[in-house]
């Protein structure tokens, strides 16, 4: 019979929910890595069973983990995130350069063929590739030494490489994104990249549509339709059908246009979801309530999915890397909250439950569909 | 045979008790206490120097025989009395509330 496991990572561990196909009951196991902040864990889409982790401290720095066994155990595997050559610098808060340094893996993304191979997504802005299971990390210099990443500045939330897409029908192409620089492309696999932030406008950089500068906070793709991308920025919901060459804003009737995560169905391409948050300056829901929105046109049409959820005094925010969804015929949606809760659906957004309440604030949320 | 101790989740990650015993030869320096720890447990490697620069991560400190060492050098001759094993080399993380 199908089931879903549901990655979970949270500030102080991570946790993995899981149930059959049904999804009515479900089973924590967790804290893995008690007290220890878990940015993401993510599995294979080869081997199911091959996990990878990112476990960091403010303490103890970058630590990497690896499971075979599709959690139950786990062990360390290399941490040494050094940047190509001479790191160089990079715009900084006051004006001044400031060299690269390594703060922690964001993201991520295991290869779609081999399970050796593994993408990651760092602060300060990089991205890296081990092909050996995540012994050994080398950068994939192009993004960052060669274009524009000297102008690039950081946040407030630090500048994070938090979106890696991989294109199934092109093996060549990868997506990322990077707060705050905006969205970039390589078509080479990850030799040479073009930032694709045409048709952006940020009200917050000194020129609102530059090439570079933009806060983008995630972009997902559906696997059959790699064109077509859809973006949550800073400010504004974005689609691109053109691979990012362009954007168009398809914020529509949402009640906010601010949020963090976006994702797409797993069978209809066209069908997105996201999670307004009231603004950038109060990171929680408006009115207090906490809704999901659904557009099942790819945009400017949205709707909310409120059945389960709290829509009173709820002023807890959803982090860009906690969303996610399976592939079980009903498509299931799962988000954690900042405050703790994992909702999930069985029936696309239809109706909520709380899967677990009382965890602490959710970082990442993975789903797998195991057969 | 060197004592060191260890803070929680470095035992944590490193499988091992609050104080583990190393043998290494002399000059004994943090940094070859260090490098053998990372050689023993291989899970503590990074974790307590940045595995590119070598710096000691800055919320962490090393103490031994009463006396911060954190700003020693660390390839300066720690105390005699933890060279001998009858002092441990205490690795402390900074302590936060809130």
């Amino acid at each position: 019979m199908s089931g879903v496991r549901v990655l979970v990572g949270t500030r102080k561990g991570a946790f993995v929910l899981s149930a059959d196909g049904t999804r009515r009951r479900w089973k924590i196991s967790g804290p893995h890595f008690g007290g220890w902040e878990i940015y993401h864990v993510k599995g294979s889409p080869v081997d199911p069973d091959r996990l990878y982790a990112s476990q960091t401290s403010g303490w103890f720095g970058q630590v990497m983990q690896r499971s075979n066994d599709g959690g139950k155990t786990w062990e360390t595997v290399g941490n040494t995130f050094a940047y190509d050559g001479d790191p160089g610098t990079h715009q900084w808060y006051d004006g001044t350069r400031h060299p690269w340094e390594f703060k922690r893996v964001w993201h991520l993304e295991p290869s779609l063929t081999d399970p050796d191979t593994v993408y990651a997504g760092v602060e300060d802005a990089a991205l890296f590739r081990s092909t050996d299971g995540g012994q050994n990390w080398q950068e994939l210099p192009g993004l960052r030494g060669r274009g524009s990443g000297p102008d690039w500045q950081p946040g407030a939330g630090g500048m994070c490489l938090h979106t890696i897409l991989l294109d199934r029908s092109d093996p060549r192409r990868i997506f990322i994104a990077i707060s705050a620089a905006g969205a970039f492309r390589s078509d080479d696999a990850g030799a040479t990249w073009r930032p694709i932030n045409r048709g952006l406008s940020s009200q917050y950089i000194p020129e609102p549509t530059a090439e570079v500068g933009h806060c983008v906070h995630r972009i997902a793709m559906h696997g059959s339709r790699p064109n077509v991308l859809f973006m949550q920025k800073h400010w504004d919901v974005m689609r691109s059908d053109d691979a990012g060459d362009s954007w168009r804003e398809v914020s529509g009737n949402l009640p906010s246009d601010f949020g963090f995560p976006i994702e797409v169905h797993a069978h209809e391409p066209d069908t997105v979801y996201v999670v307004p948050i009231k603004s950038d300056s109060e990171h929680y829901p408006p009115e207090g309530k906490l809704r999901v929105y659904r557009s099942t046109t790819g945009g400017d049409e949205w709707q909310p999915l409120t059945k389960g959820l709290p829509q009173r005094h709820c002023y807890v925010n959803v982090l860009r890397d906690a969303m996610a969804v399976d592939s079980l015929d009903m498509c299931g949606v799962y988000f954690g909250t900042t405050g703790g809760q994992v909702y999930a659906s069985a029936d696309a957004g239809e109706s909520w439950k709380a899967i677990a309440r009382d965890l602490p604030g959710v970082l990442s949320v993975e789903v797998q569909t195991l057969s | 045979m060197i004592r060191v101790v260890l803070p929680y989740h470095l035992r944590t990650l490193a499988q091992a008790g609050p104080e583990v015993q190393l043998d290494l030869g002399r000059p004994v320096t943090p940094d070859a206490v260090l490098d053998a720890l990372e050689a023993h447990y291989p899970a503590l490697r990074g974790t307590i120097r940045d595995p590119v620069t070598r710096r000691r991560r800055p919320f962490l400190r090393f103490f031994a025989c009463e006396r911060d060492l954190s700003h020693e050098p660390l390839d300066a001759p720690l105390p005699d009395l933890v060279a001998l094993g009858e002092e441990p080399f205490l690795i402390v993380g900074a302590i936060a509330g809130g």
